[in-house]
């Protein structure tokens, strides 16, 4: 049956296009696209998207969904269900599950396991060393061809260099984007939140930006040196901007990504020893915000990804030193996100460039554009609907979001997946 | 004026106002101690439990005496951290011990916040008796009665503060206070123990000691925590005793009537000379005895008074 979304602002940046458009959906693909109220009705079930803006499926490129082995906090089903709820039609899911995804059997479970789900899609992301322990390399042939599509290190930062370059050269070699946790251990020791104003008023060890920055630095020598394509994880800090967006200009081959509560939030939200907005890399300053909002509206940062770390009280109702790091985000990224939209920092085709097109760009997924032949994955938002977050309300297992209370302006109203309707709002 | 919080939490949290009508309920309780029978009924039939999750002698010993001095029954658990950390949860623990009935929990724990964590948490009081590198406000507030009787005032003196800044949960209690009753502040120590930022809580920051205590009215050394050397704070106990430690020299460029403090235990030798320690200067056994009756005052003013 086929599935006509008449009379939306269609918004594809792949194509250049912002404009009221029909959509037509049949066999799964995307098989026309004409001006607003040309295509005929009869006999097709119709999606009347006035006043909504019809996107390609938003793509979150860094996601938690902590299946196999951390079932109490999400699975791939509920991790899946609060994508789908917050517009998601792909995720990318790191490797840090237990066991850890570094060979081909845990990326066929994941695979498989989403297909049963059958919400969003999920590509799985390798580890980049054996077990995350940063000494030999993971199989990345064997595991692309599984259907990998990305290397990281995720939580886990390699900290020798000459594995680092190790791992540029052999992902080079497989064709692969290495996403890298910019993080020297060392330099964080055993700190908790942003280095500053904040960690001193409240006697908490401090994370300098330094541990972010040196570590960019170090990766965009390396990368010089090997070529290849790389990736940079959750990007948080005013100094990475600069350093990335030099990198760029001299045309090395990196992207970078940013999180909504990199630009939504400061270390103030850490007062009061509140560990839902404990998070690593750490809420930094407003000055880091300016220049994290800068870098998406100049290009330097590609990506808005929500690094969404399902946690329960146990990881979480705890002194602030002794919680996990980490926060839920598949359900609010979007209505955080579309206030860039309406401050004016951010056009919408540049928002939907950061969720959808360039994800996609960057992991050589399928979709990201709604041209014909594309996949039917496709994100109906009303940027305009004012609502309320209730983290109690989520599809997700967890509850650790520091948003919760807050009215955003924007949202999903539908997500649709190879041309069926995932999820309704 | 009523004392009207639940706990006491930290500094940073108190007015001036209310700073200035505990250390007036101090002085009027701390004539008690010095009785040939130390004791009024006050907080008969309430129940203080010390908590301590590292090890303390004299605090926990001057919580104990203040809540005997009132008639309080006291408890004292001592936890170790380790064991802590395999077994029960601090919620866990507070919420058992609460089930007990207690008035008051006197807290201290080496993570920073825990304090407050279980304030929010449970109905009976909570003090901080220090946490993490956070607060130590009963320090504080008892190095502000033993200031304001050596000198008569706290507004307009000169404070330096000398040592550890950066682990130091004294340092960062007794800048505020000095700071809200109107004292000038400047710390001083190697770079490597002054987190940056310091001046945002408005303390002026030298690296030098003799800069620091030039026209002193009141200097506070900081205990030097041995276990930092070997983590790159510092070179060596010689060297940094050179640098920052305070000897007879510097109290000539000090205020004539300086006083010298010290939150105890001392390394002699290392951050002070004995000379100073036990000079005529010294008022290091008098914040002790202060340390008793500051810890009375809050004790009356959290489960004592009108509210009993």
């Amino acid at each position: 049956m086929s599935l006509l979304i008449q009379n939306g602002l269609v918004v594809d940046p792949a194509q250049a296009l912002a404009a009221p458009r029909d959509l037509l959906i049949e066999g799964g693909e995307i098989v026309a696209l004409e001006p607003a109220g040309s295509i005929p009705a009869e006999g097709r079930r119709v999606i009347e998207a006035r006043n909504l803006v019809v996107t390609p499926g938003l793509i979150d490129m860094h996601v938690h969904l902590r299946e196999p082995g951390e079932e109490y906090k999400e699975t791939i089903l509920t991790g899946t269900q609060a994508a789908a709820a917050g517009g998601f039609t792909a995720v990318a899911a790191m490797p840090n599950t237990r066991p850890v995804n570094d060979n081909s059997a845990v990326t066929r479970f994941i695979r498989e396991a989403a297909q049963v789900a059958g919400l969003a899609r999920v590509y799985p992301v390798g580890a980049i060393s054996m077990g995350s322990l940063g000494q030999t390399l993971s199989e990345y042939g064997d595991q692309k061809a599984a259907g990998v599509v990305a290397f990281s290190d995720d939580g886990h930062p390699v900290m020798n260099p000459m594995l680092m370059r190790r791992a540029l050269e052999y992902a080079r070699t497989f064709d692969v984007p290495l996403i890298a946790h910019e993080e020297d251990l060392d330099l964080r020791a055993n700190g908790v939140m942003h280095e500053g104003r904040v960690s001193l008023e409240l006697g908490l060890r401090g994370i300098p930006a330094a541990a972010e920055e040196s570590m960019i630095f170090r990766d965009l020598a390396l990368l010089q040196l090997t070529g290849g394509r790389l990736h940079i994880a959750h990007v948080s800090a005013f100094g990475s901007v600069a350093l990335i967006r030099t990198a760029k200009a001299a045309g090395l081959t990196v992207t970078a990504e940013t999180a909504p509560h990199y630009f939504s939030l400061t270390e103030e939200a850490v007062r009061g020893y509140d560990t839902f907005a404990k998070v690593n890399p750490p809420l930094r300053t407003a000055a880091d915000v300016v220049a994290i909002k800068e870098g998406l509206a100049d290009g330097t940062l590609d990506a808005i990804a929500c690094d969404h770390a399902p946690h329960t009280s146990l990881e979480k109702d705890l002194e602030f030193e002794a919680a996990a790091f980490g926060l839920i985000g598949l359900e609010t990224s979007l209505g955080l996100s579309l206030k860039l939209v309406h401050d004016g920092v951010l056009s919408l085709s540049q928002l939907v460039a950061a969720m959808s097109t360039n994800p996609a760009r960057i992991l050589g997924l399928p979709g990201g554009t709604l041209a014909v032949g594309s996949p039917a994955d496709v994100t109906l938002m009303d940027p305009n609907r004012e609502w309320t977050v209730d983290a109690n309300t989520f599809a997700s297992k967890s509850r650790n979001c520091p948003f919760n209370g807050w009215t955003l302006k924007g949202r999903a109203v539908m997500t649709i997946v190879g041309g069926k309707v995932v999820w309704e709002g | 004026m009523e004392f009207r919080r639940k706990d006491l939490l930290g500094i940073a949290e108190l007015t001036p106002d209310e700073i200035r009508h505990i250390l007036a309920t101090a002085a009027s309780l701390k004539e008690i101690s010095a009785r040939p029978i130390k004791k009024v009924p006050t907080l008969r039939g309430k129940t203080v439990v010390t908590v301590f999750y590292e090890p303390s002698t004299r605090t926990r010993m001057s919580f104990e005496i203040a809540a005997k001095r009132l008639s309080a029954d006291t408890l004292n658990l001592t936890v170790a951290a380790s064991s802590a950390v395999k077994g029960e949860t601090l919620m866990d623990t507070a919420h058992n011990l609460e089930a007990m009935q207690p008035d008051l929990l006197v807290i201290r724990h080496p993570a920073s916040g825990a304090p407050h964590y279980l304030a929010r948490r449970l109905k009976c009081g909570v003090i901080n008796a220090g946490d993490g590198l956070h607060e130590h406000p009963t320090q504080a507030l008892l190095d502000l009665l033993t200031v304001q009787e050596a000198k008569g005032r706290l507004d307009g003196l000169k404070v330096a503060i000398i040592g550890d800044i950066a682990h130091s949960r004294v340092a960062r209690s007794d800048i505020q206070a000095f700071l809200k009753m109107g004292s000038e502040v400047t710390v001083a120590g190697p770079a490597t123990m002054l987190p940056p930022h310091l001046e945002s809580l408005g303390a002026r920051v030298t690296y030098s000691l003799e800069e620091a205590v030039a026209g002193a009215d009141v200097i506070m050394m900081l205990r030097l925590q041995l276990e930092r050397m070997g983590q790159m704070f510092l070179s060596t106990l010689r060297e940094y005793s050179r640098f920052f430690g305070l000897a007879p020299r510097h109290l000539k460029l000090a205020q004539p009537d300086v006083i010298i403090m010290h939150p105890g235990p001392l390394n002699r030798g290392v951050e002070i000379s004995p000379e100073v320690a036990d000079g005529p200067h010294s008022v290091i056994l008098e914040q002790v005895t202060n340390g008793v009756a500051v810890r009375m005052a809050m004790l009356y003013l959290l489960i004592g008074g009108e509210k009993a």
